[in-house]
């Protein structure tokens, strides 16, 4: 998708760490160009905008289209052309429709290469939470991000470090609801990239100005550092 | 000579009775069949178990047909969209049951009832809520579930084009359930925004084969969620 005018109030520079927009451009960085990507709802949608020059991803919507193009303009646009967020989208050159098995084959016959998704929690094992906090009065809703975690072959969960209350999102082990077992292969935050591995969580790269102590501080889990990458200047 | 049409969407679903099975099309708004849905509460059936990926918006379609109480359970993968009220209030309330099914699940379930596959396995929701309770087993170390094939005793499904075999086209992502849903039930009903002979549609661009199909209605300017919605409609 091309880049689209960044919401500067919703991009408020944060007291430390990297913006929602700032984990969408380092999250963008890292896949290559010709992938076959499914954005999560929400936050992960905005890596579309960041993708760097040059590079061409083929973006899948589990509803039924490849070749996904940006959002037209509100009351713009086809009511029955729409993404899993049931947005209004529009199509890209080479576009494809299909049915759900054909799209959910996509996804669980392992042909995506990437799938980034939000988080609750994710666990130090690779376990992810993401769809029901288990409340009791809670509508379950879980649409397609079980099928998507089983069968897509690298899942990236991008997220803020802590919840709002400051409770580490990345932990020992998940007490919310699964998603699936062993499935994420990294972790985007505002603070910092993290590799998830058999050893559990491994640094490669901090926010700038961030520390390591201030990021290890809000980590459920303990948080290896022996490949963490160089900083930039 | 085949001919499928029936004169309206009313006749078409004259026949559902209490505590039938229904699949109905629409990923939201794109797709959902709202004037078969309309007729199906009009006609009045009851103890319904509706198959469907949401349970509709506002108080129309999907939604209406829950707010008049003839659904008693709902199978779903997600049911809370953005402006859905009248699910989660039936559902707090303890008026409706719900079977949650992942989306992959659930479109491979119906597809599998429909090609007279019993049940499959897959790795997703293995060790999650979702697969607690059915049989596990592992392939290639890997653990699977054990999910049933799904059928029912009609499917109600919106087309863009459809001849008088029965043969269907889609628009865009309004396709989304429909292939599957119209090969899983014993009468499938199909309203389409245009109906022609047999013969003029391109063989080779048709996406749901006659075969599947039992019911076609002519709707020639069927309604959308979104437009009832912004108008503060409700139905009946």
């Amino acid at each position: 998708m091309s880049a689209a005018p960044k919401d500067r109030a919703a991009d408020a520079a944060p007291a430390v760490g990297w913006s929602r927009d700032g984990i969408a451009e380092r999250v963008a960085q890292d896949i290559p160009s010709g992938s076959y990507v499914n954005l999560g709802i929400g936050i992960p949608e905005l890596v579309a905008r960041f993708v760097p020059g040059g590079r061409t991803l083929v973006y899948h919507t589990e509803n039924g289209l490849l070749g996904m193009g940006p959002s037209p303009a509100a009351g713009q646009g086809d009511p029955e052309l729409i993404n899993a967020g049931k947005r209004r989208v529009s199509m890209m050159p080479g576009a494809a429709f299909f049915d759900q098995a054909t799209s959910f084959a996509m996804i669980r016959g392992g042909h995506l290469d990437l799938s980034v998704l939000g988080a609750m929690q994710v666990a130090a094992n690779g376990d992810l939470a993401n769809w029901s906090t288990g409340a009791d009065d809670a509508i379950p809703a879980v649409g397609g991000a079980m099928d998507l975690v089983a069968g897509v072959k690298r899942v990236f969960v991008m997220t803020t470090h802590v919840t709002k209350e400051g409770t580490p999102k990345l932990v020992e082990r998940c007490t919310y609801p699964l998603t699936g077992r062993g499935v994420v292969t990294r972790i985007y935050s505002d603070l910092a990239v993290v590799d998830v591995t058999p050893r559990g969580f491994e640094l490669l790269e901090l926010a700038p100005g961030v520390s390591y102590e201030f990021v290890k501080e809000r980590t459920g889990a303990p948080l290896l550092r022996d490949r963490m990458r160089q900083q930039g200047p | 000579m085949i001919d499928k049409r029936f004169a309206s969407a009313r006749d078409a679903v004259a026949d559902v009775h209490d505590g039938a099975t229904v699949m109905i099309g629409g990923f939201g708004e794109a797709g959902s069949p709202i004037e078969l849905i309309h007729a199906l509460i009009d006609q009045g059936a009851k103890d319904l178990v509706v198959v469907s990926n949401n349970t509709g918006t506002g108080l129309v379609g999907l939604a209406a047909l829950l707010r008049a109480g003839r659904v008693r359970k709902v199978v779903c993968s997600f049911p809370k969209t953005a402006g859905s009220t009248v699910f989660p209030d039936l559902y707090r309330a303890g008026k409706v049951e719900l079977e949650l099914v992942p989306q992959g699940t659930l479109a491979e379930r119906i597809r599998a009832g429909g090609a007279g596959i019993a049940a499959f396995y897959t790795p997703t929701a293995a060790g999650t809520p979702l697969g607690e309770g059915k049989e596990t087993r592992a392939f290639n170390g890997r653990e699977h579930v054990l999910e049933h094939g799904l059928r029912a005793d009609f499917t109600l499904i919106k087309g863009r084009v459809a001849d008088t075999h029965g043969n269907v086209m889609y628009h865009r992502t309004a396709r989304n359930f429909a292939p599957m849903m119209a090969t899983a039930s014993s009468c499938t009903i199909v309203q389409a925004a245009e109906v022609v002979p047999a013969g003029e549609l391109d063989a080779e661009a048709v996406v749901t084969p006659g075969i599947f199909v039992d019911r076609v209605v002519h709707v020639a300017e069927p309604a959308l969620e979104s437009a009832l919605n912004e108008a503060g409609a409700s139905y009946p």
